[in-house]
């Protein structure tokens, strides 16, 4: 069984590389669907396969640009991508980012930086996590108050409007971003992407855990079109990363290589699934990634806590980011299945009757 | 007393000037500790690329940045037309909603 093994030719470890790829293909299906690099999910499962942390890191960054890129073109594709909005957005991402890592230099002059990022982190999720139920919940009063009065709902209503009330804010230049269908100030994504890649910097995440519910509930952007440009943003800022990353020696391009594999497929499968889903079904499963990277925080925190207890909380983080991944990858997967056979079937039905 | 506090002064000045720039030279010595590949494990192409890490992280940066998005244009395109043969409409999205 010894070529199910391969050396990796920079860190010097002999990896399971089958892993690889299916680490790859599930991160791809599950950055594809939700519009985020996964960074959260990868790094973990690398150093299970066996990679010292700093390669974990550097090799996640390095593969993200890769099946981002795939994602963005798919979308693109399905009018999903609003490239103005997004190359808007990358400027305030990348001025952010850069005020996130001197504040996070001042953090660790202070001391306990590492407590206080995942307090941060873990106070944010809370938050995104009680965005998005507490949308979800709205929106189906909604909808059951306009069933009750024998009224159909507008398919772009939403639960959360406070896009509605920023979008007044019209501060010059007064953008129109025609696919994402928003005029607004363009300070409002300028601020808000400055600050999601502030709170990025900050947590040393790739940040498309906060951009995308930041895209939806405060730039206004339909889901399908948070997930595209969101996965835009990932590719440029994968690439800023990987060349960064690289740079500084740390990362494994075999294995990069390897989840490139898995991810090609993932992207493609997890990109096409957005078609049979709808918005709110993708902010649900969102949120339930979010409360799992939630309560895997809490669980490094105990770690951190508690030396004692430090061996099972560490492993138990893993595990359930891995059964997160593993649970979500085959909810996509299924409704990418059941959304492939109806389209089939639809094609069947009207080639029989023309 | 007035000398002893000058010679102090100077002492601290001293003292002020080299440990900043101890601690910048260590910085230095520090940041110029990099991880070495072990080439004489591998032949070929993992030979060669080892070599190009331990040589020069600026073109392994370079050939990183260009074979990652290079090989994920590649192997999406060749999925993309896998998925097309099954019969997937990928170029249209129906549902239009929030």
């Amino acid at each position: 069984m010894d070529w199910l093994y391969a050396l990796m030719p920079i860190a010097g470890v002999e990896i399971f590389w089958p892993g690889l790829v299916i680490l790859g293909l599930g991160v791809g299906m599950i950055g594809g669907f939700f519009g985020m690099g996964g960074g959260w999910m990868v790094t973990p499962g690398l150093n299970i396969l066996g990679f010292p942390m700093a390669f974990a890191i550097g090799t996640d960054i390095a593969q993200m640009a890769g099946p981002a890129l795939i994602s963005t073109a798919r979308h693109t594709r399905f009018g999903n991508v609003d490239y103005k909005l997004g190359l808007i957005m990358v400027a305030g991402t990348v001025s952010g980012f850069e005020a996130g890592a001197q504040l996070i230099m001042w953090l660790e002059r202070i001391g306990k930086v590492d407590f206080y990022v995942r307090a941060a982190y873990l106070v944010l999720l809370t938050l995104v996590a009680w965005l998005v139920f507490t949308d979800v919940s709205k929106k189906m009063r909604k909808d059951r108050e306009a069933r009750a009065a024998g009224r159909t709902l507008d398919k772009l209503s939403t639960g959360i409007e406070w896009h509605k009330r920023l979008h007044k804010i019209r501060i010059p230049p007064v953008v129109h971003f025609e696919r994402a269908g928003i005029r607004c100030s363009a300070w409002l994504p300028i601020s808000v992407s400055f600050l999601t890649g502030l709170l990025a910097g900050v947590l040393g995440i790739g940040g498309g855990l906060i951009r995308m519910p930041a895209l939806i509930y405060l730039v206004g952007c339909p889901t399908h079109l948070a997930v595209g440009t969101d996965l835009f943003e990932v590719a440029i800022s994968g690439l800023y990363g990987a060349a960064s990353y690289s740079y500084k020696g740390r990362t494994e391009l075999l294995a990069a290589v390897i989840m490139l594999m898995g991810a090609s497929v993932g992207a493609q499968i997890g990109s096409v699934a957005t078609k049979y889903v709808k918005g709110y079904g993708i902010r649900i499963f969102f949120g339930v990634a979010v409360i799992g990277c939630a309560v895997s925080i809490v669980f490094k925190l105990i770690a951190a806590a508690s030396p004692a207890l430090r061996a099972f909380f560490d492993k138990a983080a893993t595990v359930l980011i891995l059964g997160l991944v593993t649970s979500l990858s085959l909810y996509i997967f299924t409704r990418f299945l059941l959304g492939v056979r109806e389209e089939l079937a639809a094609k069947r039905m009207y080639r029989a009757s023309v | 007393m007035v000398l002893t506090v000058r010679t102090r002064l100077k002492q601290l000045g001293i003292l002020l000037f080299l440990v900043p720039t101890t601690l910048l030279a260590a910085a230095g010595k520090a940041e110029a500790i990099v991880i070495v590949a072990d080439s004489r494990r591998f032949t070929g192409w993992k030979a060669w690329w080892t070599n190009l890490y331990n040589e020069s992280h600026f073109l392994f940066a370079l050939a990183t940045i260009v074979i990652i998005p290079t090989l994920g244009v590649i192997l999406g395109t060749l999925t993309g037309l896998l998925l097309s043969r099954i019969g997937i409409d990928l170029r249209s999205r129906e549902l239009a909603e929030h």
